[in-house]
């Protein structure tokens, strides 16, 4: 399991990081997108990996056999915070599209 | 935790939030309501501010939300250093609202409500004593300061917005890589936990433990524009409308707070001490040298105040890195002198440009919720013309020169001098030797083009009408002109006030204790 979530981490996050350094703006949000996941995966494997530990609430369950429920807790608050901010950038993707009339990352082609 | 006054810690958070709450509700038309407000909500913030500007004085104010305690809960903390900022937020906030009352707060919609988003993320972020809970005021803060920066809308506008999210968006997601990291190797995110498990046996994990608070390093300096990580910020607060760059130029701080509190909270002393401060120092003198050929490039004032906050970023930067208490809390004296007199340039540039192009006023992001305030010919009015407006805006921008260039006899200049006392009071070593010069040699780079700027704004003839005031604006600028004079006149009280900040940064056990011990409220 540890190898394939690092894997995966990894993969969202070299793909961020290439689609982020690419000139179209709609390119630069995919790009920001993939990392939201890479981070947030991260942050949830911060929490250790288990399989099959019990929630928190349980109350049979005690000490270090349960999954620790601070990283489930972060990534939810990250992942709808990193949600909205993404929708915020699109809006302004389509505001510089309209007005600059171009979807390159500087607000024009680059000439020559 | 009975009497009302306990109450007043959390009162910069929740208060902005009810208020733009509230605004939500009222239709986009009723801009006096809107203004008067957003206007009673910032003068109670700033009283609030000085409020715990006393209380902390004596002993750090511990609040805990919901009432669990420290470990478990989240805890809002008020010590010098949180107070002394919520005070210059409140003052900067004042007075960029009162600024934008004279027109800049119909230039589009929803301006009041982001205003006070924006002031409420601020204080949270110098109030909160948790990481995660630190994450949540930033990006609160830096949600509603992307709507400021487009705020009027424009072209330039949106094209500085679009790279300054970008940027931020990255940084936010370094801040939760370095906070996971974090939580992963010492299971805590309360910063008072943190720092008694420092000071407890090394952990087996130290080495991840510094590599995620050197990510999380990596999301302040950029949030502070330290070179070179800052080459968002002059683009973007020269674009932004002036009110909003004024108040912009508190987030920059934001990042220098957080740094100056996590490297004297954890690494002030045990094994890791000293983490990180040759970087902060290069990073800070570096920092000081773009900002000074920076402004020395400039070619108008807003500009040259962008690279003003850089300079003011990267000399408090520095003189953290020294690792030198007085030499910090000069440091902190002129972090607050120059952050007032940024402001008030910000302010200035925006009415002299005014007098230069009449076609400020630009279209709306949002055309279908926009209406437009320069319909009504009565709204549209300026305000009244203030005789010696020239005069006064004049004297006005020597304040800011003497005080962003670091010349007698202003607080800038006892700011500067605080920081190479302290350095001399200590073994002259290289590296204090070096803030020396680059110090002394950004002060005459920013004096140079501030009095170039100055002659061609007011001496050079020209056929352009002169600069129009409004009287909103008029004491908006008197008011920052006012905050740094009395700055300088009460120069003892505030080096005073700096010098105990940093002897408290320097014993964080009584922080540890105020959060953990229980005994606080």
């Amino acid at each position: 399991m540890e190898i394939v979530l690092s894997l995966g981490i990894g993969v969202f996050a070299a793909s961020g990081v290439w689609l982020m350094l690419r000139p179209r703006t709609f390119q630069v949000v995919l790009g920001l997108s993939l990392l939201t996941y890479a981070v947030n995966l991260f942050i949830f494997a911060m929490g250790r990996l288990r399989v099959d530990a019990p929630p928190v609430l349980d109350a049979g369950a005690v000490g270090a056999q349960v999954s620790d429920p601070v990283p489930q807790a972060l990534v939810l608050t990250a992942l709808v915070i990193s949600f909205a901010l993404t929708a915020l950038f699109l809006v302004v993707l389509l505001a510089a599209r309209g007005i600059t009339g171009s979807d390159h990352v500087d607000g024009g082609e680059p000439g020559p | 935790m009975t009497h009302w006054t306990d109450h007043l810690v959390v009162l910069p958070v929740v208060l902005p939030i009810a208020s733009a709450g509230a605004m939500l509700l009222l239709d986009e038309r009723r801009s006096g309501l809107k203004a008067a407000i957003s206007l009673a909500t910032v003068t109670v913030l700033l009283a609030a501010a000085f409020a715990l500007l006393q209380a902390a004085a004596v002993q750090p104010q511990v609040y805990r939300l919901g009432n669990w305690a420290a470990p478990y809960g989240i805890v809002l903390v008020v010590d010098r250093l949180s107070a002394m900022m919520l005070a210059l937020t409140g003052v900067l906030g004042l007075c960029a609202l009162v600024f934008s009352l004279a027109r800049w707060d119909r230039a589009g919609p929803r301006f009041h409500a982001l205003f006070l988003l924006l002031l409420m993320g601020v204080n949270g972020a110098f109030l909160t004593g948790d990481l995660f809970n630190l994450f949540v005021f930033f990006e609160v803060m830096l949600a509603a300061s992307y709507g400021l920066v487009l705020h009027g809308s424009g072209a330039a506008r949106i094209k500085a917005g679009l790279a300054y999210i970008a940027v931020n968006l990255i940084a936010s997601l370094f801040f939760l890589i370095g906070v996971s990291l974090i939580y992963g190797t010492m299971g805590t995110l309360n910063m008072a936990d943190l720092a008694r498990r420092l000071s407890g046996p090394p952990s087996p994990e130290a080495g991840l433990f510094a590599v995620g608070c050197a990510v999380l390093g990596i999301a302040f300096l950029i949030k502070c524009s330290a070179w070179p990580l800052g080459f968002w910020l002059p683009p973007t607060y020269s674009a932004a409308s002036a009110p909003a760059a004024a108040i912009l130029a508190i987030l920059s701080k934001v990042g220098i707070y957080v740094v100056v509190r996590l490297e004297s909270l954890l690494f002030g002393a045990g094994a890791s001490a000293g983490f990180g401060l040759s970087w902060l120092l290069a990073a800070g003198l570096a920092t000081v040298a773009y900002g000074t050929i920076g402004i020395l490039g400039a070619r108008d004032l807003s500009r040259a105040a962008a690279y003003a906050v850089m300079i003011s970023s990267g000399t408090v930067l520095a003189a953290l890195g020294t690792g030198s208490g007085p030499a910090l809390a000069g440091a902190l004296y002129y972090l607050v002198g120059s952050t007032l007199a940024a402001g008030a340039l910000f302010l200035l540039a925006e009415i002299l440009r005014r007098g230069r192009d009449p076609a400020a006023a630009a279209q709306a992001v949002f055309e279908d919720e926009y209406t437009d305030p320069f319909d009504d010919a009565g709204e549209s009015e300026v305000g009244r013309v203030v005789p010696a407006a020239v005069a006064i805006l004049g004297g006005g921008f020597l304040l800011c020169t003497l005080m962003l260039a670091g010349l007698p006899p202003l607080a800038g200049f006892v700011g500067k001098l605080a920081i190479f006392s302290g350095l001399a009071a200590g073994a002259m070593s290289a590296s204090a030797w070096a803030l020396v010069g680059v110090l002394t040699a950004s002060s005459l780079g920013t004096l140079m083009p501030l009095v170039r700027l100055g002659i061609l704004g007011f001496w050079v003839p020209s056929d352009d009408p002169d600069p129009v005031v409004g009287t909103p604006e008029f004491a908006a600028l008197a008011g920052l002109l006012a905050a740094c004079l009395a700055l300088t006149f009460w120069a003892g009280t505030g080096l005073a006030y700096a010098d105990r900040t940093v002897e408290w940064l320097a014993a964080p056990a009584d922080y540890i204790h105020a959060v953990l011990g229980g005994g606080a409220s």
